[in-house]
């Protein structure tokens, strides 16, 4: 009898950590499905082509206009630029910690890096606002530092974790017999870390890049806070942009349930899931194949 | 120029750019402590807000942040941990666990502000919780479920497989082997991975700004459906949208946020070591 008690008890038990082990594939269902759900019907009302290539956003006029290229353009200006800081600085820097930093060195700069990933984003953002904000106005001359590069500069630094730590565990898998054979040679650690390290452990860099920016287009808060939220096409980085995510931050608020911006809003929601989707996709990807070498 | 004279440079190189990811750091550490801290005294931990906000204290956004983790952790931590013990010790190299990796990279990249609107969709309208504090639990509970998952896996493939065989091999059944013979090895790992997913989301404001964050509501919350004060989302509200804001209160609630955000870090990291010292095999 109690052996068989046990029997059931066991039973239900893994029956449960089944369930568990397949909630991520539920989630990712759920939160897809249920921004469909509330986004979806925004393509009865309003034309999906002018959604994405519509030059304006104007949510509240009359009529409306929910044109998000000025927000992915937002978007996309602070991408290039934050991977454009970031990608060779976080690379160099994965490089460093791990070959060449001695032990202790070692450890409190991976402290440091840790530490960054630590600090919460409207933390970053509110140190950007009260510091770097009025240093670009004054070293650019312009009448408002909340600009593109602003945000640039935030969010490369918030990139910065995911593409060292990852960067460095790509470098840490490249096997020892390949830097064994380029010494028996004669080369140098600096010539072994360019011509072997750097090539060998490419495709796991290439992840780190991805996830980090993967983790520029989500980021939220910090760029809102420090990039001044003008929802046009920008033509440069001293101008202020407005991101897709700092878009549904900052005007869900405002919106009606059920109305076509709360919708819009959705969309836009939607839109993001599935830009995150790909890149994590094409992440993930290459850290298999940095695996199986 | 020779190899040598090349490879000094380069490593000079190598530690200006390391030093450039890594002092800004310590920068913006030290200018909220050097600006914060003479705001900072028992009454500002301790009463409640006043004169819209301008004035009096944080604390019912420090209770808030304290409840709103803490439960969201109690959701997050059991699913997690059995979704690990899963893919950790059930799980056969298969297509569904393939997808099931995937799909735990997802919920990892999917951006903050979009479980926030998920959390709108299903907690606050559709199950009809309203804004409060359990929808908002809820919502950063699936959001921390990726990072107790991965952890815990780790924690678990640590655990020597000679510990199953044995269990196994006296007849235990395989989940009392998990259980008993697994499970307690993993623990110091599991504990570290869910502190630091806890430090995460503590600091977490888009997924809250629909799901339970309240503008100004000076009263600690009453049950689990009350919406609450929460220190990240405060910080922001204070930091752009209230004019004139006495400076000192804003690094002030900036400083209290970071000190609990990286004293959980800390004692994440402490556990981490003592166990590891500790170890027996």
């Amino acid at each position: 009898m109690m052996r068989r008690l046990g029997k059931i008890r066991d039973y239900a038990i893994e029956k449960m950590i089944f369930i568990s082990g397949i909630a991520a594939i539920i989630f990712v269902i759920l939160i897809f499905s249920f921004l469909v759900r509330e986004g979806g019907s925004f393509f009865g009302e309003y034309d999906l082509k002018n959604f994405i290539l519509g030059h304006f956003w104007y949510p509240a006029s009359d009529p409306p206009r929910f044109g998000i290229l000025p927000l992915i353009m937002g978007s996309l200006v602070i991408v290039l630029g934050a991977g454009i800081l970031a990608v060779p600085l976080g690379v160099m820097a994965a490089l460093y910690i791990s070959e060449v930093a001695p032990k202790g060195l070692k450890d409190l700069l991976k402290a440091g890096v840790e530490m960054l990933a630590a600090i919460p984003s409207v933390v970053v953002g509110f140190v950007g606002m009260v510091t770097l904000v009025p240093f670009i106005k004054t070293a650019f001359n312009i009448p408002t530092g909340l600009t593109a590069l602003s945000g640039c500069i935030m969010l490369a630094f918030m990139a910065m974790p995911t593409i060292v730590s990852i960067s460095e565990d790509a470098i840490n898998a490249v096997p020892w017999n390949y830097k064994e054979g380029a010494l028996a040679l004669g080369a140098t650690k600096w010539q072994i870390m360019y011509r072997i390290i750097l090539p060998a452990a490419a495709p796991g860099i290439i992840a780190a890049v991805m996830l980090g920016i993967g983790r520029v287009i989500g980021e939220t808060m910090a760029v809102m806070m420090v990039t001044g939220n003008a929802a046009v096409i920008p033509s440069g980085f001293l101008e202020p942009v407005r991101t897709l995510t700092a878009t549904i931050a900052a005007e869900m608020g405002e919106t009606v349930r059920g109305s076509s911006h709360y919708k819009s809003l959705f969309a836009i929601g939607a839109v993001l899931f599935v830009i995150t989707f790909i890149i994590n996709f094409i992440a993930d990807t290459y850290l298999h194949k940095n695996k199986e070498q | 120029m020779d190899a040598k004279k090349s490879q000094k440079i380069a490593f000079g190189v190598l530690l200006a750019t390391t030093l450039a990811v890594v002092l800004p750091v310590l920068f913006i550490i030290m200018i909220i402590i050097k600006e914060g801290i003479t705001a900072i005294n028992w009454r500002f931990l301790t009463t409640m807000p006043s004169n819209g906000m301008r004035s009096g204290g944080i604390f019912p956004a420090i209770v808030g942040t304290i409840y709103l983790v803490l439960l969201s952790v109690a959701i997050a931590l059991p699913v997690g941990v059995m979704a690990a013990i899963y893919l950790n010790e059930y799980a056969k190299d298969n297509i569904l666990t393939r997808i099931i990796k995937l799909s735990i990279v997802n919920l990892a990249g999917v951006p903050s502000v979009v479980y926030g609107l998920f959390g709108l969709g299903l907690f606050v309208i559709f199950l009809k919780f309203g804004v409060c504090l359990l929808s908002g639990a809820l919502t950063l509970a699936i959001m921390e479920l990726p990072v107790i998952i991965t952890t815990s896996k780790e924690a678990l493939s640590t655990v020597p497989l000679s510990f199953r065989e044995v269990s196994l091999s006296l007849g235990v059944s395989r989940w009392q082997t998990i259980r008993y013979a697994v499970l307690p090895h993993a623990l110091p790992g599991i504990m570290t991975g869910t502190i630091l997913s806890i430090s995460r989301i503590a600091g977490e404001t888009a997924p809250i700004l629909f799901t339970a964050a309240a503008f100004y509501l000076p009263r600690l919350p009453g049950s689990l459906f009350d919406q609450i004060m929460v220190l990240p989302y405060h910080l922001f509200i204070i930091s752009t949208q209230i004019p004139n804001m006495p400076s000192k209160s804003t690094y002030g609630t900036a400083l209290v946020l970071l000190i609990l955000v990286l004293m959980m870090n800390f004692t994440a990291i402490v556990v981490r070591t003592y166990f590891r010292m500790n170890k027996k095999w």
